[in-house]
């Protein structure tokens, strides 16, 4: 299996995940290198992002799977000058690990406060966080449904920086995986005073199973 | 990013669109230019970055040296709301800055429906709306584009209109917008001297006087202007600016794919088609340069898709050796070629197939007309036969699904005529039947009504527009005779057609309405979900216009017409006889076959046309 690892930050975060697959199909045409493509009515270039990336959020742990036919390769610095600016190819290599291996992330909220950190935040979010049930609303197809997400949350910290505050949580990534951004829910939820101005995400690294870092 | 736009995009749809930042995009330092441009679309991102002009113009401008070219777009509704909360004035995408910072602000403008996100636009950039109430050299605001033949609706709030093609025109502007900001000159006098370049148009240099019925009846040109503005074109395709490195979106837009322009002007003469005059004369690229630019733009912005692009490139004179090169260098690396305006008569089933190597695309046709005699009074030459046999060809080949374009109200348009469509639409039914290659599959047929709009510069531009409640039955009658199973009808809004037809032909009476109408929250009028008629009908009200003026009405053939002052190099009385001809339901022959003497030969330098 081929796998490309890159970041997504700055203006690229707005890109969908769909296009985000588009650019990246039309990033190896770019770099002169043909990916491989299906037989069939409408020839597609098989390219997968694993795990879609909410828009507006940043990950410096990417994964892009492809296939090229056997004879070729692609180097970073290749596909780098071809790419616009906030997408940054980091690693490409091959790998035998398949995707259902990819079960825990890491990622950070940077929450803004326009008022400053609320007195008692931290404490507050501290103890929701350690909570035995987070309930949140999910949209489903049937409609607005509770859903528990703190099993899904492995662990979590919480730092302050300046007038910021910080959570590093290490979530689930797959099946089914939690958006980091629903903590944000649960503090609205639970802690209505504590609810910040605005959030920023971040994917840091995600792991297998055994927290070994996925490639 | 601005902190701001950060915590607004997240709440608005296709934020990709506000940010910029795309490959292929030009950044320069603000501080070692001495010209900045704020290029502005009037819709959204994905219509604007697949308008070509605005490709080439972006590219002529930040070739020059000094000058910073950045786009700027319409905001869709939600995103308006929240930049109008937030404090957040329109900006150019590649800096982020105001458009209040620009030096020029420039519009390209192809459809008469987006004039009111022109002033739309500039009201959101906090720019003052009249031309009057700017006073510095500072915010100049200069317009262009297809449909800019005929700009008084827009007069009152644009300095100065580009008549024609823009390539050689711009820098000659913008070099000379830059000397006047060297030496500290007024706004007038930068104005008295702009309008002496060719293709200038500055309408505040022409007093139009109206009498009691809102009846044009005097031209006033002020000393030093020009008394008639003809519009610029590039003589030689080959060697102009075609920008085979341009900006590659990073989201989907309307045209994703790369863009060839195979050649301008379209040697028909349809008498319907404003395009088909104003572009004239008819000028090609070699296939040899096409063939170049085609891999330069295919290996720069990685599409997998390209277009050979004209207004009708089945008429490009050597058609088979580009698409056969093309076609030669797209099948191995997976690239489909795509040729959009293909007429039915000369649609040679190589070409078909061959097409169809890496992906088969849909099957249009626009027979325009139901009858024979009313397709001849409106010079659409296609016949019934050439239809029904490129769609024999086609449904044998596996195609099963064909969209058919005709329009409604045209000039001598009866009931018989639209019966005509009905008889062709079952005809190719038939067709099918006997000539698909799977008929279990089965087939449907898209037909599409428009409602006709009398363009000025076309033989039709003295003709009555029918009223709405007139192209509604029309559109009624049509239903109720086609047959229904395989077909899906639909037909364009009345409403929105007459607007069009009103302001196509308007004069600078109608910038009072948009004001109004813009005042009344009209923008995207184009967008059925903001299309608000009946703001519109309350802004002609108010400004005691009658839209029935400029549509039922019909001009005189002597009566003195808004856009006079400008000419395309086709004659007017060339006009008039295709006119005459239209009525008997006479054809003209293309320009290949025989010269018809419109004039737009003229504008060639040694008068003779490469039809």
């Amino acid at each position: 299996m081929r796998r490309m690892r890159f970041q997504k930050t700055g203006k690229a975060v707005w890109m969908s995940h769909l296009d985000t697959m588009r650019l990246m199909q039309r990033a190896f045409r770019r770099a002169g290198v043909l990916l491989h493509h299906s037989q069939g009515y409408t020839p597609h270039a098989y390219v997968s992002l694993p795990i879609p990336l909410s828009v507006g959020m940043e990950s410096l742990c990417e994964i892009l799977e492809y296939e090229l036919d056997a004879e070729l390769t692609i180097t970073p610095e290749q596909i780098n000058k071809v790419l616009p600016e906030g997408i940054l190819v980091t690693d490409v290599y091959e790998s035998d690990v398949k995707t259902k291996h990819l079960c825990l992330m890491d990622a950070e909220l940077l929450l803004f406060y326009d008022q400053g950190i609320p007195e008692g935040c931290v404490e507050m979010i501290e103890a929701l966080l350690s909570r035995e049930e987070l309930l949140i609303e999910k949209r489903t197809k049937r409609g607005p449904e509770e859903a528990d997400i703190r099993p899904l949350l492995k662990s979590y910290r919480l730092e302050r920086s300046g007038e910021q505050l910080r959570i590093f949580c290490t979530v689930c990534a797959q099946n089914p995986s939690l958006n980091p951004m629903l903590l944000i829910q649960a503090i609205e939820r639970y802690a209505a005073s504590c609810k910040p101005d605005h959030c920023r995400c971040r994917r840091l690294e995600i792991y297998d199973e055994n927290g070994k870092v996925f490639r | 990013m601005n902190n701001k736009l950060e915590r607004i995009l997240p709440n608005v749809q296709k934020p990709a669109r506000y940010v910029g930042g795309e490959y292929g995009q030009t950044v320069k330092d603000k501080a070692s230019v001495d010209l900045r441009v704020a290029f502005c679309f009037p819709d959204t991102y994905e219509i604007g970055m697949s308008n070509l002009g605005m490709r080439i113009l972006y590219a002529v401008m930040n070739q020059m040296d000094g000058v910073w070219c950045e786009r700027v777009f319409a905001p869709w509704a939600d995103m308006e709301e929240a930049m109008i909360q937030n404090d957040i004035p329109l900006y150019a995408l590649e800096s982020g800055d105001p458009i209040s910072d620009f030096d020029m602000i420039a519009f390209t403008i192809g459809y008469e429906m987006s004039y009111t996100n022109v002033l739309n636009m500039l009201r959101l950039g906090n720019i003052p709306l009249h031309a009057s109430e700017r006073k510095g050299l500072s915010q100049m605001v200069f317009a262009g584009g297809a449909c800019m033949y005929n700009p008084e609706p827009l007069a009152d709030f644009v300095d100065f209109f580009c008549i024609g093609e823009g390539e050689e025109m711009t820098p000659e502007i913008l070099n000379l917008y830059r000397k006047a900001k060297r030496e500290g000159w007024t706004k007038d006098a930068f104005l008295c001297e702009v309008c002496k370049i060719e293709g200038v148009y500055v309408p505040s240099l022409y007093e139009h006087i109206y009498g009691d019925q809102g009846e044009l009846l005097e031209i006033r040109v002020k000393e030093g202007a020009p008394k008639q503005i003809r519009k610029r074109i590039i003589q030689n395709l080959d060697t102009a600016l075609y920008p085979t490195e341009g900006i590659v979106p990073n989201l989907e837009i309307v045209h994703d794919r790369s863009n060839l322009e195979v050649m301008r002007g379209c040697i028909r003469g349809c008498r319907f088609c404003q395009a088909g005059f104003t572009y004239r004369p008819v000028r090609p690229r070699s296939p040899k340069l096409l063939q170049k630019q085609a891999v330069e733009a295919l290996e720069f912005s990685g599409c997998h898709e390209i277009t050979l692009s004209s207004l009708s490139t089945s008429d490009y004179y050597a058609l088979e050796e580009l698409a056969g090169g093309m076609l030669d260098y797209c099948t191995p690396r997976k690239i489909s070629l795509s040729l959009p305006s293909l007429r039915a008569d000369n649609f040679s089933r190589e070409l078909m197939l061959k097409l169809q190597q890496v992906k088969k695309s849909g099957l249009t046709f626009a027979p325009e007309a139901g009858t024979q005699r009313l397709r001849d009074a409106i010079n659409k030459n296609v016949t019934e036969e050439e239809i029904l046999h490129t769609c024999a060809i086609a449904f044998s080949g596996g195609w099963n699904s064909v969209k058919l374009y005709f329009m409604l109200g045209l000039p001598t348009e009866t009931d018989e005529d639209v019966l005509g469509i009905a008889d062709l639409v079952y005809k190719i039914y038939q067709t099918w039947r006997e000539n698909a290659s799977n008929k279990k599959r089965g087939v449907r047929i898209h037909v599409a009504t428009a409602f006709f709009v009398p363009k000025p510069f076309t033989p039709f531009q003295w003709e009555k527009q029918i009223t709405p409640e007139e192209y509604l039955r029309r559109t009624k009658l049509l239903k109720a005779n086609m047959p229904a199973k395989f077909v899906e009808y639909k037909y364009h809004e009345a409403d929105l057609s007459r607007l069009e037809a009103v302001l196509a032909r308007g004069d600078r009476r109608l910038g009072a309405v948009l004001e109004e109408a813009v005042n009344r929250g009209c923008r995207l009028d184009a967008w059925d979900e903001y299309f608000n008629y009946s703001a519109w009908c309350e802004a002609f009200d108010c400004c005691k216009i009658d839209p029935d003026h400029y549509t039922v009405r019909g001009f005189e053939e002597g009566e003195l017409l808004p856009w006079q002052t400008i000419s395309d190099g086709v004659s007017t009385a060339f006009l008039s006889r295709e006119r005459k001809k239209a009525y008997a339901s006479e054809t003209t022959a293309d320009c290949r076959s025989q010269c018809a003497g419109c004039g737009a030969n003229c504008l060639l330098e040694g008068g003779k046309c490469n039809a």
